[in-house]
């Protein structure tokens, strides 16, 4: 049974995983771009949320009213003022200039709140569990994030699916140039794909805050979860996202059962045997050119 | 009334000039022919007209009376100009639907009246556009631009690399949206097919256009002459 209650936890950690590793799926779905700073900027989310509560007092679900539309308008501004022009550079230029901006990030965030560790607390919900059996529980607020992880994916697949502005984004993802000419504004759907991202990075990052306990130095970690999760799925597929998360967080758990030293190091495994023998990952998009 | 007026357009491709000076104009509801070998600056001339780069580096593009040198490509769509580029650069991983909805813009123009327009798409509405063959690509991507309302459709190469029987497909179809009244500018290599779509026909020659003249009063050697440098006299007014 405890093999049962590992791999379970590793199905809820996973919805965290996919849950950072949504907007990062979305950015690259979209613009074809790799967001090294997208774990720094999730912190970011983290750390705004801590602040309204540590100095309002409000709840940090109550918090999030202001922090993801604030995300989406900073998602929307580094577009416009940076990963356009960036994208203009060619392959490399966006891969640096967002590693430049999650050093930034960073080391912004640890002038500001030192390298202390933080905490949010998520009240009652963090205690309450279903108790299933004796060697099986499910966490209240894990259950939550893995049900949100999944609702947000597949609304955000939904969303490019059906609806003129996701087709206006998978039109774009195709081919940009041609997507201006038949009347699509390429930049306007860059943009709007950066605020998504960034809103739902904020979102991960304040789940992630209330779940374990944070510095400003996590940044880079959460980025390498959230890349892994996207590239056991398939880049550009949310579906793959959701998989790709959960199978690293069950690789985690499982781990963690063999030996509490693994837990990290059998993620990185499976992901490396992903790469070595599925290089799409498992949902990959064709890439069919007409 | 001109819908359409060029002035002393030149298109430059990093040290090619592409474009050299040309100047035109094409009425409401007409027909235009573009003709001229390869690489005498036919597609970057339609392509400067739609907003593709590269921008223009002088001359002026002025469309209902607006100039829309500068403006970019998407909002000259909105002002009602379509370009169906050479390749029939589809969106590889939407349905022909999409392709057709992603265009979509208010006006006559709808899906339904599309694949009217073009039967060949009947079969192929929830196909990938990746899937599709030379014709359907070629029909799906006049259709989209056509969903774009335009009020003055830019074709280039319609035909190129295509079967005869889906150039006579293709073309059919163009004949019926081009008798529906809107104005086209047509990049054509098959003299034939261009003397018998348009109304004009301007032949391009080394980025400039070098003949001019009404498509019954042009004879076939002429345009040869203009499309190889070889001018003779005729009925046709020589630019060079």
């Amino acid at each position: 049974m405890t093999w049962v209650n590992a791999v379970v936890q590793g199905v809820l950690l996973g919805g965290l995983y996919a849950l950072f590793a949504c907007g990062l799926s979305l950015l690259f779905g979209v613009m074809r771009i790799i967001n090294l700073a997208h774990g720094d900027l999730a912190l970011l989310g983290t750390f705004m949320v801590f602040v309204i509560v540590d100095n309002i007092g409000w709840s940090p679900f109550a918090a999030l009213i202001i922090v993801l539309p604030g995300a989406a308008v900073v998602g929307w501004a580094l577009q416009r003022l940076m990963f356009d022009r960036a994208m203009q550079g060619g392959e490399l230029a966006p891969l640096l200039a967002t590693f430049g901006l999650s050093i930034v990030i960073g080391n912004l965030l640890l002038e500001t709140f030192s390298a202390d560790t933080h905490g949010l607390s998520a009240g009652a919900l963090e205690t309450s569990a279903w108790r299933i059996s004796a060697d099986l529980s499910i966490g209240a607020l894990p259950a939550l994030i893995f049900v949100l992880a999944v609702l947000l994916l597949s609304g955000l697949q939904l969303f490019l699916s059906y609806t003129p502005l996701g087709r206006a984004m998978r039109a774009t993802a195709d081919d940009p140039g041609t997507a201006e000419l038949v009347g699509i504004d390429a930049r306007r759907i860059y943009a709007t794909a950066s605020a998504i991202a960034l809103a739902t990075a904020a979102l991960a990052g304040a789940f992630f805050g209330m779940r374990s306990s944070f510095d400003p130095t996590l940044g880079p970690t959460q980025l390498i979860f959230a890349f892994e999760a996207v590239i056991i799925g398939g880049l550009g597929s949310l579906w793959g996202t959701l998989v790709g998360g959960i199978i690293l967080g069950v690789a985690q758990t499982v781990g963690a059962e063999i030996d509490p030293a693994w837990s990290i190091l059998s993620g990185h495994i499976v992901f490396l045997a992903v790469l070595a023998f599925r290089q799409d990952g498992i949902f990959a998009v064709q890439e069919a050119r007409a | 009334m001109s819908i359409l007026e060029v002035r002393d357009l030149e298109v430059r491709h990093g040290l090619l000039q592409a474009v050299r000076g040309v100047s035109l104009s094409i009425e409401a509801g007409e027909t235009l022919a573009l003709v001229g070998a390869n690489g005498a600056g036919k597609s970057t001339l339609l392509r400067a007209i739609a907003g593709a780069p590269p921008a223009p580096a002088a001359g002026s593009i002025v469309f209902d009376g607006a100039d829309v040198t500068r403006m970019r490509a998407h909002d000259r769509v909105r002002n009602g100009i379509a370009l169906v580029p050479e390749g029939r650069l589809l969106f590889p991983s939407l349905t022909v639907e999409e392709n057709l909805l992603v265009a979509r813009r208010p006006g006559e123009w709808t899906v339904d009246r599309v694949v009217e327009a073009f039967p060949i798409l009947r079969e192929r509405r929830r196909h990938r556009a990746a899937t599709l063959s030379g014709g359907e690509r070629q029909a799906t991507a006049i259709g989209r631009a056509l969903m774009t309302n335009p009020r003055l459709l830019l074709l280039d190469e319609v035909s190129l690399g295509l079967a005869p029987v889906a150039v006579e497909d293709v073309y059919r179809s163009l004949r019926s949206v081009i008798e529906a009244g809107t104005t086209v500018l047509l990049v054509e290599q098959d003299l034939t097919r261009a003397l018998d779509s348009a109304q004009r026909v301007m032949c391009m020659l080394e980025g400039r256009l070098v003949l001019e003249g009404r498509a019954g009063e042009l004879r076939r050697e002429q345009i040869t002459d203009a499309y190889f440098g070889l001018h003779r006299n005729g009925s046709g007014s020589a630019r060079a």
